[in-house]
């Protein structure tokens, strides 16, 4: 475990990593998002991405997934190199990933189940019943089988991250990105997500991110944990490592301290300043 | 002052460019692919259903009073010089060569341009089109190409449905009601209206809006700001350059059609 100055790639092996980022350096107009930043996440395990709001987490995982280019660095999910794939190579590593976003991003116009189907009905060739085996047991899993035939807009925000845990599993995937896959679960809910993102790493050797404020939640299943903060990593490590780190800004992090060196506040000018300007 | 001027004029002229580039290399990127009928051809259905079948009341409504008020409009004019037996041949070629074409663009434009562009802005806005590129499906091949190629299967369609319409309706007021004799009208019409000039002409045009227009539309909801003051900017826009577009280009189609040019 260590703290800013670190990038951890020391301990790496890089046979095992399935994703390698290096000296990533991405900008959102003038605003830096990432400076330099290097991090491995481990085929088959379950990396937790955390870092306070704003910190871009899920820019990470639009970068992993080649949905942004970074502007500089590298970003090589299994020895591939994203932003010098085609557009063709890149749909094509794409489906081997799954991504839950945080709204959910199902597709409003088809039903629950039909959302499932869709990935096994663009990417593979099976017979009607056997995409509806897949769908049904991925439904039930995440607990809403019983809710196949409704739309989008007649399910809860949970319940439409659930559905689309579902569908980002649907093809068994060597890599599944959750972001934020614990927010607006009911406590029952919440437990049985958690259960079943280990579950399935477990059984099916995915490699896992998830990017999570819930920092219980997170370092319950998490294997390695990466905390993000001003453009840089942190801290990281195993996730008792990251709990009880006595790093000044990690600790604040983890524990949720409100004075500490991890600001609140976006960067803006002195607060007296500001309010003595006046209208101008 | 002059020089800021200067300044702004190229900084909007670079600007225009780099959009047309882009939505050059969208179309490009949407349309340039192997076919997979099996996959696609229901996706197209389902859009030709949206796009054209939608669109019918509007053009069917829009057409029958057109062609009546041209009938109207036409018969007093005509009988001034006692030539109302011309109204047929006066609808027809109006309606072929011009109106047909041209307001029915205007009001495709108008209801299935719009609605593309917001439905596509929607999609951005809830990550429904990130969905499905994380999924590992192309959305402008999924989502874009369907729409353009529906577009531009039903604008003429509806075009010629507009015009059919459109004469019915001049016939009901001029025939029916005005009391032009029927065996004037629709041989007039039938003598002066040639299948190539008029018919293919303005079918040649109405292909060229139902392109121009969802070209417009599909690039304006895939470029939108996924917000709902962005998503409402870019269905105005869809409107208003898909309007300007569809007249600007009639202009020029009817100088190389009829223009002798």
């Amino acid at each position: 475990m260590s703290d800013s100055d670190s990038s951890g790639i020391e301990n790496s092996d890089n046979d095992g990593n399935f994703i390698e980022v290096r000296d990533l350096t991405f900008y959102r107009g003038d605003r830096v998002i990432y400076q330099n930043v290097s991090l491995d996440i481990p085929r088959g395990k379950i990396t937790a991405i955390m870092g306070p709001s704003g910190t871009g987490k899920t820019t990470l995982l639009r970068l992993i997934g080649g949905q942004l280019k970074p502007d500089s660095g590298t970003v090589k999910v299994d020895g591939k190199h994203i932003p010098n794939l085609t557009r063709k190579e890149l749909f094509a590593l794409r489906s081997r990933m799954g991504m839950l976003f945080q709204s959910g991003a199902l597709f409003t116009d088809v039903s629950v189940y039909e959302n499932v189907a869709f990935p096994l009905r663009v990417h593979t060739n099976l017979p009607e019943d056997m995409i509806r085996d897949v769908v049904l047991m991925k439904l039930h899993a995440v607990g809403l089988r019983g809710a196949r035939n409704l739309m989008p807009s007649e399910l809860s925000g949970g319940m439409a991250r659930r559905v689309a845990l579902a569908r980002a599993i649907a093809l068994d995937p060597d890599l599944v990105m959750y972001d934020e896959p614990f927010a607006g679960q009911d406590p029952v809910a919440m437990g049985v997500v958690v259960q079943l993102i280990r579950l399935l790493n477990d059984a099916l050797g995915h490699t896992s991110i998830i990017v999570s404020h819930d920092v219980a939640e997170a370092a319950s299943i998490a294997d390695y944990i990466y905390v993000l903060a001003d453009g840089e990593i942190i801290g990281q490590g195993a996730p008792d490592e990251v709990l009880h780190s006595d790093a000044p800004r990690l600790k604040q992090f983890m524990q949720g301290l409100p004075d500490g060196p991890v600001p609140f506040h976006f960067p803006a000018r002195d607060l007296r300043d500001d309010l003595l300007a006046g209208v101008k | 002052m002059v020089i800021q001027v200067l300044r702004r004029v190229g900084s909007k002229g670079v600007s225009f460019l780099e959009s047309f580039g882009a939505s050059g290399m969208f179309l490009f990127q949407s349309l340039v692919a192997v076919p997979n009928i099996r996959n696609n051809f229901p996706l197209l259905v389902k859009q030709i259903y949206a796009v054209g079948v939608m669109s019918l009341v509007i053009i069917m409504v829009s057409g029958l009073f057109i062609g009546m008020v041209l009938a109207l409009q036409g018969y007093n004019i005509l009988t001034r010089y006692g030539s109302e037996q011309a109204l047929g041949q006066l609808v027809s070629l109006t309606l072929l060569r011009e109106l047909g074409p041209v307001v029915a663009a205007l009001l495709f434009a108008g209801r299935a341009g719009s609605a593309l562009t917001a439905e596509i802005g929607l999609m951005k806005s809830t990550e429904q089109i990130a969905g499905l590129e994380m999924i590992g499906v192309d959305p402008l091949r999924r989502v874009i190409a369907p729409r353009f190629w529906a577009g531009i299967i039903c604008m003429p369609v509806l075009a010629i449905i507009f015009s059919s319409v459109g004469i019915w309706g001049a016939s009901l007021v001029g025939v029916d009601w005005l009391g032009v004799y029927s065996g004037s009208f629709w041989a007039n019409m039938q003598d002066s209206v040639q299948f190539s000039d008029d018919v293919l002409n303005g079918v040649i045009k109405s292909i060229a809006f139902g392109f121009v227009i969802t070209w417009i539309a599909v690039f304006q909801g895939y470029d939108a700001v996924p917000t709902s003051e962005g998503i409402g900017q870019a269905t105005t826009r869809t409107v208003v350059y898909a309007s300007l577009a569809i007249l600007g280009l009639d202009f020029i189609l009817t100088a190389v059609m009829f223009g002798d040019l």
